[in-house]
């Protein structure tokens, strides 16, 4: 037991210095290139006045912004894959995710403002996990039935957006448009603060109240009854805790894809124990968010940050699959 | 008044009606078999008793109070279960999936003592499965697997403890083996066990008490010597059969009627 525990503390204390690397990376990049030593001089509040400034002020919102987002996606989608017992049960595929890219597009088509498209965002992701559980929840939610149910639902959803871009301008769609692809450019304090709000509540009952449940109801449903796990009130409050996180991460930056499938997935081969994996879940999940952000600046061309964890986490998906069948597990 | 006992209980998935009016009493420190025909109810009385299913009427009663009143881990510290199907996650060692058994003793300032690693410890000791602490559960056989399972609901600690068909997908020997070990604790540990068996030799040699279903009744329940006859088989199987001694143990054996047998019985009826 202890050995695999050490492997989770490895594993999330690997990842976390990494992504401070990469995080040190980025704030030295930009017009004004600043070293990493003076990056780490600047922080901890030893730089000069300009660069203070510049790093401070200008480049560290966006980048905790990042870190917070990654961490939300894959909290959300640790506890999502363990409630489904699927490693393909993530928000994105649940449908969670274009719940609050839906609810967004509106207000934007609407024109309504940045703090309204927030607001929509986190209604339409916990409207669609309300609605995943009103439909599947009678007998209970699991595996298959529950993915299922989701990818119809993301499929409503997704025509539903066609149609709400038919119906807006094209400056308004070129905002939709950007936003529905995840972007940390211009994120600042106001995206990344209140995030850290939901974080810091969700995260311990996430943790602490609902993990060692949760770890039961990955042995079935009855097993995990029969242990004294109030199974109906543990999963649906999981998940729309759940879904409060991702729908949070999706106000903040938009549905930054794929970040909530593969952290957890990464972090479980990693740590190789059972359970959500919360915390490594966590590390991983903003390493990938921080080091996608320090690709799409790179590129020498400004792509928005979700076109490049779209294209990694397709990549991934892939090699999963393929993996997992060699394996026969598929 | 034995601890756990149902009565008047009618028992339904959704709009399905299993059983109705189904009262059934577990004696104290017995190891009770439930047998019956496919179908019969056997696994949702099993399903009722242990509260997964809640009753549509009647009620079960554990230490005198309905079984759904109560919080679910006061009944998970009285009541244990072993499921047909579990699922033993990706990777876990033996010593895991046994400790999760004390899941209803922690809390969420209540962790990890000394005395949950000793609850364990004995556990495995106790099914034979110390030797294989630190291995993962995917390696095992299934004989090896169903013992860590019971392990895991003896590291429960309950003085209750209910088994859904435990020796299904299990070879001949293994069956035996995991009966023996059921046996056994029962008579050493003086636990109350309460199965579905769908082998009725294996029930009549183990059990205490048995009780006999169909079609959502209980058509008889007592001593497996008193129960099990010829005649109760053809009723509640309906299969012809002769029921002698077992030169083992001297409980009942059913030995099925064979084919061409059958039919001259049935022609020199008419």
């Amino acid at each position: 037991m202890m050995v695999l525990r050490s492997r989770a503390v490895v594993t999330g204390g690997v990842a976390l210095l990494a992504m401070a690397a990469v995080a040190v990376l980025t704030l030295g990049t930009g017009e004004f290139p600043i070293a990493p030593a003076d990056v780490v001089k600047t922080l901890v509040g030893q730089g000069n006045a300009a660069q203070s400034f510049i790093i401070n002020e200008l480049r560290l919102p966006r980048v905790i912004t990042a870190i917070l987002v990654g961490m939300a996606l894959a909290a959300g989608g640790a506890v999502f894959q363990s409630i489904t017992r699927n490693p393909l049960g993530s928000p994105d595929i649940l449908g969670i995710t274009s719940g609050a890219g839906t609810a967004a597009l509106a207000v934007v088509i609407v024109g309504g403002s940045s703090t309204q498209l927030s607001l929509a965002a986190v209604a339409g992701g916990i409207a669609v996990a309300l609605l995943i559980q009103l439909i599947g929840g009678r007998r209970g939610l699991q595996g298959y039935r529950f993915i299922l149910i989701g990818v119809g639902m993301t499929a409503i959803l997704n025509g539903i957006m066609g149609w709400l871009l038919t119906k807006g301008v094209q400056m308004e769609n070129a905002r939709a448009m950007l936003w529905l692809t995840g972007s940390f450019d211009g994120r600042g304090w106001e995206e990344a603060l209140p995030l850290l709000g939901v974080l810091v509540v969700t995260i311990p009952i996430l943790a602490v109240a609902c993990g060692p449940g949760l770890r039961m109801l990955e042995m079935g449903d009855d097993i995990a009854a029969g242990l004294g796990v109030p199974v109906k009130r543990l999963r649906n409050g999981a998940l729309l805790t759940a879904s409060l996180v991702v729908a949070c991460a999706a106000a903040a930056a938009g549905p930054v894809q794929f970040v909530a499938l593969i952290a957890p997935n990464i972090a479980r081969r990693l740590t190789r124990a059972p359970g959500p994996n919360l915390l490594p879940s966590m590390a991983i999940g903003a390493l990938l968010t921080v080091g996608a952000d320090w690709l799409a600046v790179h590129s020498g061309y400004p792509l928005p940050v979700g076109v490049v964890t779209g294209a990694l986490g397709g990549g991934y998906l892939i090699w999963l699959l393929v993996s997992e069948r060699k394996a026969g597990r598929i | 008044m034995s601890r756990l006992s149902g009565t008047g209980m009618t028992l339904a998935y959704d709009k399905r009606v299993i059983a109705e009016e189904l009262s059934v009493e577990i004696p104290d420190g017995s190891f009770t078999v439930i047998i019956g025909p496919n179908a019969c109810g056997k696994s949702t009385l099993l399903r009722a008793l242990s509260r997964l299913l809640k009753p549509t009427a009647g009620t079960v009663l554990l230490d005198g109070a309905d079984v759904h009143s109560l919080p679910t881990r006061t009944v998970a510290k009285t009541l244990g279960l072993l499921p047909q199907s579990s699922t033993a996650p990706d990777g876990i060692t033996v010593a895991e999936l046994v400790a999760r058994g004390r899941y209803p003793h922690q809390g969420l300032l209540r962790r990890w003592s000394a005395q949950d690693e000793l609850v364990v410890t004995e556990s495995m000791a106790a099914t034979g499965v110390g030797d294989l602490a630190d291995r993962n559960v995917d390696e095992l056989s299934g004989g090896q697997r169903q013992r860590v399972w019971i392990a895991m609901a003896l590291a429960q600690q309950t003085p209750l403890l209910l088994l859904d068909e435990p020796t299904t997908f299990l070879d001949i020997a293994h069956q035996i083996e995991v009966l023996d070990l059921c046996a056994e604790l029962h008579e050493r540990q003086g636990r109350t066990l309460v199965a579905v068996l769908h082998d009725l030799n294996h029930a009549a040699r183990y059990a205490t008490h048995l009780i006999a279903m169909r079609g959502g009744r209980i058509v008889k329940a007592g001593r497996p010597g008193d129960v099990l006859t010829a005649a109760l088989v053809e009723e509640v199987f309906g299969l012809p059969c002769r029921v002698i001694d077992d030169p083992e143990t001297g409980t009942p054996l059913v030995v099925p009627a064979a084919r061409r047998r059958a039919a001259e019985a049935a022609k020199a009826e008419v």
